[in-house]
């Protein structure tokens, strides 16, 4: 089978995964042990990646594929710059959750789980972050953001915004001091 | 060869085959989605098979129960009616049709199944279950239909029994259960050119072959 063009990142991926590999016992309960080590490694697991994994124990690509869509953990797409995980838990839920999920999918054009194409944002759906007296929730790179409002979620963008504009003038500052 | 009585009708069959098959060779229909003639283990999933069977305290699934003499099947008791309509709403209830935009020639499984319990195409006083899946999605070969699939499995075991690395599988779980196909690289290496058995094997038209591959299909079958 001939492998689609990858690009550098992958490349450099199917290398490792390619090492990783024969350290494994060729068994199929070895399957999630395997798709595990690799994307605590490389953050997602990629098609090139499963497809191995599927060489390697001698099943087909499409079971690997099978397991990891059945298992919440597992990402296929991978992490932005930026990542929003939106709290869906119970409580969460209740005070209106999916609606500030949507607003956040509406915005950037993505569904949960994805990335957008320039790798800057990515959206997931966790549940429960363990402070269900602030719900909604939702967690923006490491910080908490409780009771969240779709105003806000408009808010977190143009704070973003600001801060890449900052960053660029700095840069182009730095560069016109030197 | 063994003898046994299926509502007051006396049949005779091959040892070894199930209730429900030996039912549908003597034209009795009864109510099946996910019997495959072949699968060892049959997975009696589709809870539709149901009959009430002299000696045994409760209906059970005809595909399951292996002929043997003397067996006296009841295939229309009131029990067993009451099982299989309930068995059918939970699956309509996620099946959103129409006979009249229905795309199976015949009419497909759901159809017949209806006719045959003498009850409706909605699932009241059951709820609709809207699942967040898309109309219509694209698996290279194949149109799938996710909201006409009603998740026997069929096209994934006949893949998998006819092409030892099977492309077909079920993706996700729970409500959002799909079935996916993954097989990456040359095209030209996947035995989905001239197969379609997972086509012809769907009872309600979820899983549709693309009609450049219908040709080469039909050709060896």
């Amino acid at each position: 089978m001939t492998t689609p063009e990858l690009d550098g990142e992958e490349r450099a991926m199917v290398e490792e995964i390619a090492v990783m590999l024969p350290h494994f016992e060729k068994s199929r309960g070895n399957l999630i042990p395997i798709l595990q080590s690799i994307q605590e490694k490389h953050a997602y697991l990629s098609g090139a990646a499963m497809e191995m994994v599927a060489e390697h124990l001698s099943i087909s690509a499409s079971e690997v594929y099978g397991v990891a869509t059945f298992y919440n953990q597992f990402r296929f797409h991978p992490p932005g710059k930026h990542q929003f995980k939106v709290c869906l838990g119970t409580a969460c839920h209740v005070a209106g959750g999916d609606i500030i999920l949507e607003n956040f999918e509406r915005k950037l054009g993505i569904k949960d789980g994805e990335t957008t194409p320039d790798r800057e944002y990515s959206i997931e759906r966790v549940a429960c972050v363990g402070c269900c007296a602030l719900a909604p929730v939702a967690v923006i790179d490491d910080t908490v953001e409780g009771h969240i409002q779709p105003s806000r979620v408009e808010g977190i963008f143009v704070q973003f915004q600001v801060e890449r504009e900052r960053e660029e003038r700095e840069k182009a500052e730095r560069e016109s001091g030197e | 060869m063994i003898n046994l009585i299926v509502d007051d009708k006396k049949i005779r069959v091959e040892e070894g085959k199930s209730v429900l098959q030996a039912c549908l060779e003597n034209s009795i229909f009864i109510p099946n989605m996910c019997f495959i003639k072949t699968r060892e283990h049959p997975h009696a999933s589709c809870r539709l098979c149901f009959v009430e069977i002299d000696g045994l305290d409760r209906p059970v699934t005809s595909c399951t129960e292996k002929v043997r003499g003397g067996l006296v099947v009841q295939t229309a008791t009131p029990s067993v009616r009451r099982l299989q309509r309930m068995a059918f709403k939970l699956l309509m209830s996620a099946h959103h049709c129409h006979p009249k935009v229905c795309p199976v020639k015949d009419g497909c499984q759901l159809i017949r199944t209806a006719k045959h319990l003498e009850i409706g195409l909605n699932p009241r006083p059951l709820e609709r279950l809207d699942r967040d899946v898309e109309e219509e999605v694209d698996l290279t070969f194949f149109t799938y239909y996710p909201f006409r699939c009603v998740l026997c499995g069929k096209c994934i075991y006949v893949c998998r029994q006819k092409n030892g690395h099977n492309p077909l599988t079920f993706a996700k779980r729970g409500f959002d259960t799909v079935i996916g196909f993954f097989a990456r690289g040359d095209p030209a290496d996947v035995p989905c050119h001239h197969c379609g058995a997972c086509a012809n094997v769907c009872p309600t038209g979820a899983l549709v072959l693309k009609a450049e591959y219908t040709k080469a299909a039909t050709a060896n079958p």
